[in-house]
């Protein structure tokens, strides 16, 4: 495959006068992993709004697999492959863990299939799967709001990979974890890029810097900066607008 | 484990060889009046169980069910008039006469047929709430906007159907208990046993209906629904299909109980899309347990049974019953009688009169032969 999986081309958000996103350009390729940075309002979150149909940008247009999404549906967009993690977890609370991942991997997502056929070994099979990547099998029966934050984070991105999408959109997968289940949350996006394409969003330099990824800097609603951690954090307008002192960052 | 679960399916074997063994000899334990008033409220418990599927699990509060209600009853009601109008003028029912209508409305012509009767007692008010359904959360209202349009229908449908002389004897409704069916009148005793038997026989069938629908991912959905509707969006589902659909059935249910609340009543009449009425529904669900199936069947026959008796005794005193109920509901109960059995509410109630004296408070621990707590 020859062409980009997703490109962004001059999107601009105009939220009655205030430009959310400026004519933001970004292109990812298949097996990508992929951070974006920027500080608070820089339109991190509107941008994912835009690419899962939330939002409908005032101009440009968003191609995924060589088809504008601009104008579909959000559950739409989600069949064709594009899983969306929110910035505060948000699973079904009232449902066990294996319940909700049980959803999230059913196939065809029509109401008749899902009234009349019942899960099948291999969706069981897939569902313990699931459950052991991000270690929740002991959970499996209890409701998922009872889960604690962290875990309550893994399910959403363990229900996001059972969608089994080629591209991951995950926004701020570390806020409230402890820096054991940053690391394992690092690794596990990590692990995923190569067979997904993966894009995060996050405020967590250490966080990021342990992706080992290319990083896009958002700022004012366009992207000031793309390059390695490393080159990003010795550009000075990048240094200006969000990463304050080096010497601080690098310690 | 084995004999825990052959003891719970010897009990519920009891239990249903019980209920069947009543329901057959309710008529000969109860006296007429009362034996029409439990059929009654047995039908108000088919409406109350799509109001459980709509609100109890996918969060749309109707109060609008009344419509439905109503179209099942003017479906049973037309058809009882046709068959037995042969000995009018014209041959069409008397109260046309009053009017000077001489030739039938077009859309009675179909009523005139048992089996189409049989069909459109659920099929057009499904049809109807389906259309309404989708229009309504296509647009993505829901919540309290979602209430307002409900009942804002439930008026249009009201006036519409109270003006209507002509064409549907307008606000004195069309009665069935003089109409003929089988050669027996409608409102004999006989009728009236058989329509007792085939409530109790559909509560049943419908409660059936309604576990099997939520009993997998397809209720999991209508959770999600209820619970995040952006989440199972984003999971790929379409939310507006499984809305619609749900809505739907409540509406067919809610068909079928009209038509036989109609029946058994005598009398079908836009009384029947009155606000009070179709708010009444979500009472009984709410009273008796949202999301519990069983609860809406309990809520709505116990609470209406409760109406006649307290009604009864002290006349005009049952308002503030109804209301009391419901806001004892609202702020003690939230999850209605069975939810706070079902959670325990029942043991800790007795423990604090005094009559349960144990309380467990803390599972028990695992310990081993040292004395040690197993970890």
């Amino acid at each position: 495959m020859n062409y980009p999986l997703l490109e962004l081309k001059q999107i601009s958000v105009n939220f009655e006068g205030f430009l959310a996103l400026r004519d933001l350009n970004l292109v990812l390729n298949n097996g990508d992993l992929r951070a974006v940075i920027g500080p608070n309002g820089a339109g991190k979150t509107t941008f994912l709004d835009v690419i899962t149909g939330k939002v409908a940008p005032t101009k440009g247009d968003v191609i995924f697999k060589e088809k504008s999404l601009i104008g579909q549906k959000e559950f739409r967009i989600a069949r064709k492959g594009i899983g969306r993690k929110f910035q505060s977890p948000r699973i079904f609370e009232n449902l066990s863990v294996q319940e909700n991942l049980a959803l999230s991997i059913s196939r065809p997502k029509t109401p008749f299939s899902l009234l009349i056929n019942s899960l099948k070994v291999q969706h069981l099979d897939q569902i313990q799967h699931l459950m052991s990547i991000v270690n929740l099998q002991s959970k499996a029966n209890i409701r998922a709001g009872a889960l604690s934050h962290g875990q309550k984070q893994w399910l959403e991105i363990a229900m996001l990979v059972g969608q089994d999408p080629d591209l991951l959109l995950v926004d701020e997968p570390v806020a409230g974890l402890t820096d054991e289940e940053t690391d394992l949350t690092a690794d596990l996006l990590k692990s995923l890029a190569g067979d997904h394409t993966v894009l995060v969003i996050d405020h967590d330099m250490e966080f990021i810097r342990r992706l080992d990824c290319p990083v896009s800097v958002l700022h004012q609603g366009h992207v000031l900066k793309e390059g390695s951690m490393s080159d990003i954090q010795k550009d000075p307008l990048v240094i200006e607008v969000y990463l304050g002192k080096p010497e601080e960052e690098e310690e | 484990m084995s004999i825990f679960s052959t003891k719970k399916s010897w009990i519920n074997l009891t239990i249903w060889v019980l209920i069947i063994a009543l329901i057959i000899a309710a008529p000969s334990l109860l006296p007429v009046f009362r034996l029409n008033l439990l059929g009654r409220y047995l039908s108000l418990a088919i409406v109350a169980l799509g109001v459980d599927l709509i609100w109890g699990f996918t969060g749309m509060l109707s109060l609008g069910q009344g419509i439905f209600f109503a179209l099942g009853g003017y479906c049973a009601a037309m058809f009882l008039q046709l068959n037995s109008a042969g000995e009018f003028p014209n041959g069409i029912p008397e109260f046309f006469g009053l009017y000077g209508v001489e030739k039938l409305p077009f859309f009675w012509e179909p009523f005139k047929s048992s089996i189409f009767t049989l069909i459109s007692i659920w099929l057009l008010p499904a049809i109807i709430a389906g259309l309404l359904g989708y229009l309504v959360f296509r647009n993505r209202i829901k919540g309290v906007y979602f209430s307002i349009l409900t009942q804002a229908a439930l008026l249009v449908f009201f006036n519409f159907f109270n003006g209507q002389q002509k064409l549907i004897n307008g606000t004195n409704g069309l009665k069935t208990d003089v109409t003929q069916l089988f050669g027996q009148m409608v409102g004999s005793e006989i009728m009236q046993r058989w329509f007792f038997w085939i409530s109790a026989i559909l509560v049943i069938l419908a409660w059936f209906f309604a576990r099997w629908i939520v009993r997998d991912r397809f209720g999991n959905i209508l959770i999600g629904i209820r619970d995040d509707e952006a989440r199972v969006r984003f999971t790929g589902y379409n939310p507006v299909m499984f809305k619609t659909i749900i809505f739907s059935i409540a509406g067919g249910l809610a068909g079928i109980s009209g038509a036989l609340y109609t029946v058994q009543s005598g009398i079908v009449s836009p009384q029947f899309m009155t606000v009070p009425f179709s708010i009444e529904m979500v009472i009984w669900v709410a009273v008796g347990g949202r999301g519990t199936l069983l609860g809406a069947i309990l809520g709505a026959v116990l609470i209406n049974y409760a109406k006649s008796l307290v009604s009864e005794a002290l006349p005009a005193s049952w308002m503030f019953i109804q209301g009391g109920l419901f806001i004892l509901v609202v702020t003690a109960l939230p999850e209605g009688v069975l939810g706070w059995i079902r959670k325990g509410g029942l043991k800790k109630l007795l423990f604090l009169i005094g009559i349960n004296k144990k309380l467990e408070t803390y599972p028990s621990l695992e310990v081993n032969e040292q004395g040690e707590v197993k970890s």
